[in-house]
């Protein structure tokens, strides 16, 4: 009967309107995937629950695990220590462990893993959970849990971490039995990396793993509710190939899931076919060389202002896996109000969520890239062409007269800008960046040259400070023969910065600025230019008397600004076991960044004492309209349509 | 804002239920009923749900929905085109005067008294939304002590069923 059960199971899929081709994401998954039949049959093992979690990460090929042990996932530590495929990465903190699998997982493409003991390790793991929901992250989190008569019972160090996790995981599970774990590690892989990449949890009670079962591979998948559409349908697609030859002022509005699927080399071709502009969001910085005379910059918040611009005059947004996140469009109603959108996202629900849509198009950005360049190759064969000088020579003049910029401290302190330039020119080939959140994030995508895919990592959609030290160090793992430089803040360091201790003891050399200010710099932005300088609980630094303050008004004393010294970042570096350096003068920057970049053997950090007031322009204020972006302080850019705006 | 009913099938898995209303909560959807149970198949679950929303939204719901990886199909029932049911158990103050009057109502909308005491009457009624509240609105003066009400369950009308193309392709198979 239950063969049966199961039948009926996977035919009702059908109905979700769905064809039943085994997805490809178009990632390269080097990972050999658990196959939905089981065909083959492997010779049965004899195991515990534990040994037979080990063998399905071997498997499924996961080569790392990040974590800490502890009482539930005890059983599991066991048969990790004799496995020679799993490098097991001893962290200091779970958050660091999720970080650093989102990291790896980014920098690498493959699935990132991630382990914890049940309660306070495995809530400890819900921020990095959260932050790889938010950004499309495959990451599988494996967590212990109490035995599962336990459950329930508020047993020690019992937490219900799958109802936690439901609204921040792809999918997760709570296994119970033994027999379960081989198949739910492979359906836990097969989710987080296919269609919309995600988060999954698996939650394993620890009688499950002292269990003695049986182990064999691949296990039979169920998931008859699970069929990501990757193929796009052919009519949108000329449709929307009309529309580009058609339009006047199109955008190629390119978002993460560009990056994801591995369409980097189509997103080129489809560029330099149709002529048309492109725009990458932080999420996307990287899957379009910041180079290409058509890159026009990052849209948004604080987007270049050709890019912010750009997609407010089109006449055509081509919006290729991307979420109109709010941080792009700003006072949605007058978001790019004259333009037509043609929104390809592999996530239906993505599609038409914030802004209606013209052509929706399901599927895979490799996939609807590649068939878009042959429509509009037809097009272009029967002498449709789309026009678009008058378009850059808008484009053009903005550019030139909206450059990225910034001015350097007139008391001869270093740029923060100027810093995060000059690691990014001074850095070697195919260096990897890791962010932290706030403005040195936001430095760190106008000021390095992003001409590679992912060589851009950061915390876009959660926003998570602390997220760039563990992510470093997780795509240095995955990715060992890249330089791999952490742009960190000093608010940011001091959350996350002791995963240093184990880039020191596991030979993971990474590198990290600290972008010193001496403040939460984003926060005091917003106080400097909405708050009236009043600088409540930003000031990281010591005042006078040496002690903390709780905020400071403009002009009111607030001891020498230099930067943060309680911690003293390179006492606190070395501690940890890391070669640590200090920069203060502008003249000493080149020969700081030659030094830390000359050292491979270990980690390395550089306090950077930087200028506090610098801010971030451009900038569309929250809430308001993006025809309202401020290329500098006080200076909105003159398009000559003001009169009639 | 309008009512919208959905049948969605599940797999019948622990959780799924909190899944979905979890989902509806974190969305900001309203629900106005849900009905949980099992169908014809033990391992497939029927959920009704009735929901307040504009057509747009309702079309997020339903993708929203459709991303769990429990949930198997979701079929929006048109008023027009299915049978919509609920069912009531209200007990009455009824007394020796009262109880042939309250009879006669129960009568009058086909319910069914189920439990007779001396100062209450107990009755059972099945049928759609404005049936049950003109029934309930007429019993009210005897005093209402107690009501309760299941959610709303649904079926398409006509010899279609939503499993169909699903149970074909098991006989198929068998």
């Amino acid at each position: 009967m239950l063969w049966q059960n199961r039948n009926l199971a996977k035919t009702l899929s059908f109905e979700k309107r769905m064809p039943m081709t085994e997805q490809a994401t178009g990632a390269h998954h080097p990972q050999p995937r658990a196959r939905t039949g089981g065909q083959q049959t492997a010779a049965i093992e004899h195991v515990t629950g534990a040994q037979s979690l080990i063998r399905s990460l071997e498997e499924v090929g996961c080569d790392t695990v990040f974590g800490i042990p502890g009482g539930a996932i005890l059983p599991a530590y066991d048969p990790m220590m004799d496995s020679s495929k799993v490098r097991h990465i001893l962290v200091r903190h779970e958050q660091g462990a999720g970080h650093a699998a989102t990291g790896y997982a980014q920098a690498t493409g493959k699935v990132g893993v991630c382990m914890a003991t049940s309660g306070p390790g495995a809530t400890n793991l819900v921020t990095p959970i959260a932050d790889a929901h938010m950004d499309s992250v495959p990451l599988v989190a494996i967590t212990g849990q109490v035995s599962s008569k336990a459950i329930g019972t508020d047993a020690f160090q019992e937490a219900d971490i799958v109802g936690i996790t439901m609204p921040i995981t792809k999918h997760n599970f709570l296994v119970t039995k033994a027999e379960d774990i081989p198949r739910t590690i492979a359906e836990a892989f097969h989710i987080a990396s296919t269609g919309r990449p995600g988060p999954v949890l698996v939650d394993i009670a620890k009688d499950a793993l002292q269990a003695r079962t049986t182990f064999s591979w691949p296990p039979v998948q169920d998931l008859p509710g699970y069929r990501p559409v990757t193929k796009p349908h052919a009519k949108q697609i000329r449709e929307a190939a009309k529309l580009i030859v058609q339009s006047k002022r199109p955008v190629l509005y390119v978002g993460g899931g560009v990056m994801k699927s591995g369409a980097t080399a189509e997103l080129r071709v489809l560029a330099e076919l149709t002529g048309v502009p492109v725009s990458t969001t932080l999420m996307a910085l990287g899957s379009f060389p910041d180079s290409h005379p058509q890159h026009v910059g990052m849209p948004g918040m604080h987007g270049a202002v050709t890019a912010v611009t750009a997609l407010q005059k089109a006449d055509l947004l081509i919006a290729l896996g991307t979420r109109f996140d709010d941080r792009v469009t700003g006072k949605l109603d007058s978001f790019a109000p004259h333009a037509k959108v043609i929104h390809a996202d592999i996530d239906p629900a993505e599609i038409g969520k914030n802004r209606a849509v013209d052509v929706p198009i399901v599927g895979d950005a490799r996939e609807v890239i590649a068939d878009l360049v042959q429509a509009v190759q037809a097009e272009h064969n029967e002498g449709h062409t789309g026009d678009y000088t008058a378009w850059w020579n808008d484009l053009n003049r903005w550019r030139e007269t909206y450059p990225l910029g910034y001015d350097l401290p007139e008391d001869g302190m270093l740029s923060p800008q100027q810093v995060i330039e000059r690691i990014g020119q001074l850095a070697p080939e195919h260096t990897i960046y890791a962010a932290g959140v706030g403005q040195h994030q936001m430095w760190a995508s106008h000021f390095v040259d992003y001409e590679e895919p992912r060589t851009w990592l950061n915390s876009g959609g959660a926003g998570t400070m602390g997220y760039a030290v563990p992510a470093a160090m997780g795509a240095k793992v995955g990715m060992p023969e890249r330089t791999v430089w952490a742009i960190d803040g000093d608010g940011c360091f001091q959350m996350t910065n002791q995963e240093l201790v184990t880039c020191a003891l596991n030979n993971i050399p990474i590198k990290v600025a600290i972008i010193n200010n001496g403040a939460l710099g984003m926060v005091r932005q917003w106080q400097t230019l909405f708050y009236n300088q009043r600088y409540s609980n930003t000031v990281l630094h010591a005042d006078e008397t040496g002690h903390g303050t709780v905020g400071s008004q403009l002009g009111e004393s607030t001891a020498p600004r230099k930067g943060t010294r309680v911690p003293d970042f390179v006492k606190l570096s070395e501690a940890m076991g890391c070669v640590a350096l200090r920069c203060e003068d502008p003249a000493d920057l080149d020969k700081v960044i030659a030094e830390a970049n000359a050292i491979n053997d270990r980690p390395v950090v550089i306090d950077f004492i930087v200028h506090e007031d610098a801010m971030v322009w451009p900038m569309v204020a929250a809430g308001t309209s993006n025809d309202e972006v401020m290329a500098a302080r006080g200076v909105r850019p003159d398009f000559g349509d003001n009169e009639d705006d | 804002m309008s009512k919208h009913t959905l049948s969605v099938l599940v797999e019948n898995t622990p959780g799924i239920l909190a899944r979905i209303a979890a989902l509806f909560s974190r969305r900001g959807f309203n629900i106005d009923s849900l009905a949980v149970g099992v169908t014809e198949h033990p391992d497939i679950s029927r959920i009704t749900i009735v929901v307040n929303v504009e057509d747009l939204p309702l079309e997020q719901v339903t993708k929203q929905l459709n991303k769990l990886v429990n949930v198997l199909k979701i079929v929006e029932l048109e008023p027009a085109s299915a049978i919509q049911r609920e069912l009531v158990l209200v007990k009455v103050r009824a007394d020796n005067e009262t109880r042939s009057q309250i009879v006669e109502i129960v009568k009058l909308f086909r319910a069914k008294t189920v439990d007779v005491s001396p100062e209450a009457v107990t009755i059972e009624a099945t049928g759609g939304a404005d049936k049950l509240e003109a029934m309930l609105k007429m019993l009210e003066p005897f005093g209402i002590k107690e009501l309760v009400q299941s959610g709303t369950i649904a079926i398409g009308r006509g010899g279609r069923s939503i499993t169909d193309r699903s149970l074909r392709a098991l006989d198929r198979s068998a």
